[in-house]
């Protein structure tokens, strides 16, 4: 009886508080969903409102650190075209460190089954198409994946509402994401996504042996084109290394005029 | 006749922008590039007279310099090389790797000058990469290039992409001299080399190629037709010393590679069907690369490479890998050094020559990297031309700095 009781008093916060905040429209329709839908719903509104921003520039600084706080820079030029019905498409240029300056990589990534993903070389002016098997590497030694970053499709994860709660934006959904690829490094994300907007402020990752691995932090969000948020700070603590590295992105430009011409093997040979 | 209207008011408009580009658009520059000390160690002293050596400096340099305006779609390298050697003077060299302006127009590319290209997909012997000559004194592994002349104009379209070469004037390739390591017992007289064609080096090469992606596929097919970059030697008496003459044939070849990207598997095929006057024959380089990614948990991968050299001249072949194995094993720890181990080994099935080759680097901080790499030799019938490397084992040490 008791749980039953639990969840009619939840049901009746919930419907006060969405009477309260009638915006939310989910939370209006979704009480009689299973969690599983309602995780998934919650994951379909993030794509929804970040579908239309047709593509986007911006420079990326790579702070690593490691257990004794040494700390190493990376810096990364990235170019990205959204495309309609399938993953984006990215252009990353490497600055720094200088041993790897001018070496790019171009990917097309697909929400089900492997990216295409090509490395160029300059030193040898040698394109590379590489295994995306790999989505669990770590990305230029980074504690970031290659996975962590790679663009947000619903059906790359299958997904589980678990409960709400405040956070940093002030309530946040808690959703519970398992990737579908099997060779994710992870068996789960627990991931908090804000009522309001919809951006992710904390994931938490779970290796293969589902014990905690991860922690990325987001913060100061930006909105561009009066519609579109970016998180401008990112912080990944990898729990069992002690290991962290920060992301700062720099102001992204959208709408640039980037097109499927700007992202093939001959821009990736002259990227500079 | 519409893309023949297309590619000529191309060059007409690229032509008269020209003089305007400059004056309107901001000019970028940037500098970049490396410089290195290399120390090598020999395991002995060389089989050959004026090799008794055993240790050997060198310094590079490579400074890039670059300049773009016109939004990114107008550029101009200009990237000089040299290296200075303790014993060999030939090793001692300057070059031009890359002196070239590059126009883009949409999914049109022009490029005119000096550059590199580089085609193919296998790691140890890079038999389809033709439009560079080798700097064979540079680096063993024949990886560095000379810069080559060219107007090279390539397309991007949705079935590939479309290269058209003209290759102006032909380089030399480079040999060890006299005092140089690695070499064969007759020194190679680069200044007495002799060609097929009555325009000798300025004969005019052309190329075309067709390169795309396809699924898991990327295949290139390639018609080059010119002088080879690899040279037929006649042994001559000059001064009372006999030395070799590289003689540079004309060559028709058409080459093909093909990559499939499976999963942990790279499978990879190069080919070549080569005529001249003097012979005809076809070449294969293939095999495969397969990565265990995340070994015992950690972020390390370790990759195996095998591939097969296979020319159907056996023997008789002109190159080294006729009838050759190799196996490899790529160790990359993904941490924030770069940390890589390569081991490789060639096996000649023919005159069972073995080769083993150990690579090993990581950055130091954000401007140097430091690269070792020794060099094992077992040659066991002097018929094989790599038996002259048979006292060469040796070791070396790379310091770079980039800026």
């Amino acid at each position: 009886m008791l749980p039953v009781n639990f969840k009619s008093a939840s049901t009746a916060i919930g419907l006060a508080v969405c009477a309260l905040v009638s915006t939310n429209s989910f939370a209006q329709s979704g009480e009689n969903l299973t969690p599983e839908k309602k995780g998934l719903e919650i994951a379909e509104k993030v794509k929804a409102r970040d579908l239309g921003w047709g593509d986007s520039q911006t420079t990326l600084k790579m702070v690593l650190r490691n257990a004794a706080g040494q700390e190493s820079t990376r810096k990364i030029r990235t170019k990205t075209l959204e495309v309609q019905n399938d993953g984006d498409k990215g252009l990353n240029i490497f600055d720094h460190p200088r041993d790897v300056k001018g070496t790019a990589f171009l990917s097309f990534s697909h929400p089900v089954g492997a990216d295409d993903q090509w490395l160029y070389l300059p030193a040898l002016k040698r394109v590379k198409r590489i295994a995306s098997r790999n989505k669990s590497g770590p990305f230029m030694g980074s504690e970031f994946a290659y996975e962590d970053l790679a663009s947000f499709e619903v059906e790359k994860y299958t997904y589980k509402f678990l409960r709400e709660e405040p956070c940093a934006a002030g309530t946040c959904f808690v959703i519970e994401q398992y990737p579908v690829d099997k060779y994710s490094g992870y068996t789960r994300l627990v991931n908090w996504i804000d009522k309001e907007e919809y951006r992710s402020w904390k994931t938490e990752f779970y290796d293969r042996r589902n014990s905690l691995l991860k922690t990325l932090t987001v913060g100061d969000f930006r909105q561009y084109l009066d519609k579109y948020w970016r998180a401008t700070d990112m912080n990944m603590v990898n729990h069992q290394t002690k290991k962290t590295t920060d992301l700062v992105w720099d102001e992204y430009q959208f709408k640039t005029g980037l097109t499927d011409a700007d992202f093939n093997k001959n821009t990736l040979k002259r990227a500079k | 006749m519409a893309k023949l209207f297309t590619l000529e008011r191309t060059v007409l408009s690229l032509a008269l922008c020209l003089p305007f580009t400059n004056i309107n658009a901001k000019v970028e520059f940037e500098l970049a590039g490396k410089a290195e000390i290399e120390v090598t160690a020999y395991a002995d002293e060389g089989q050959f007279p004026n090799q008794d050596y055993r240790t050997n400096l060198s310094i590079a340099a490579e400074p890039e310099f670059y300049w773009e305006w016109n939004n990114g779609d107008d550029s101009f390298t200009f990237r000089p090389f040299a290296r200075g050697d303790e014993n060999d003077e030939e090793r001692s060299h300057g070059d031009i790797r890359e002196f070239s302006w590059t126009h883009v127009n949409g999914n049109w590319e022009f490029h005119t000058g000096v550059r590199k290209v580089f085609w193919g997909v296998t790691e140890f012997n890079h038999l389809v990469d033709i439009i560079n000559q080798t700097d064979s004194v540079d680096s063993f592994d024949g990886e560095e290039k000379l810069g080559q002349p060219m107007i090279n104009i390539s397309r991007v379209t949705d079935w590939g992409i479309f290269d058209t070469f003209v290759l102006v004037g032909f380089r030399e390739r480079t040999f060890a001299g006299e005092d140089g390591r690695l070499r064969g017992s007759l020194i190679v007289d680069t200044d007495r080399a002799n060609y097929e064609s009555d325009d000798e080096e300025k004969h005019i090469d052309y190329a075309f190629r067709w390169s795309h992606s396809v699924s898991f596929f990327d295949l290139g097919v390639y018609w080059f037709d010119g002088t080879d970059r690899e040279p037929l030697f006649q042994p001559r008496i000059v001064g009372g010393t006999t030395v070799l003459t590289p003689f540079y044939q004309q060559i028709s070849q058409a080459g093909v590679d093909v990559q499939a990207t499976i999963d942990s598997w790279l499978w990879k095929l190069e080919a070549i069907y080569q005529d001249s006057d003097n012979d005809e024959f076809l070449a294969s380089q293939f095999g495969f690369e397969y990565t265990f990614y995340g070994i015992n948990q950690t972020a390390a991968d370790i990759g195996l490479l095998l591939e097969y050299g296979w020319d159907e001249r056996d023997e008789s072949s002109t190159r080294i890998a006729q009838n050759d194995i190799y196996l490899g094993a790529r160790l990359t720890l993904n941490d924030s050094n770069d940390t890589a181990l390569l081991i490789g080994m060639s096996y000649d099935a023919d005159y069972h020559t073995r080769s083993l080759l150990i690579e090993a680097s990581r950055r130091l901080s954000d401007h140097w990297t430091v690269a070792l790499e020794g060099l094992v030799f077992k040659a066991s019938n002097t018929d094989d031309a790599a038996a002259v490397l048979d006292e060469d084992d040796r070791l070396q040490l790379k310091l770079e700095r980039y800026f």
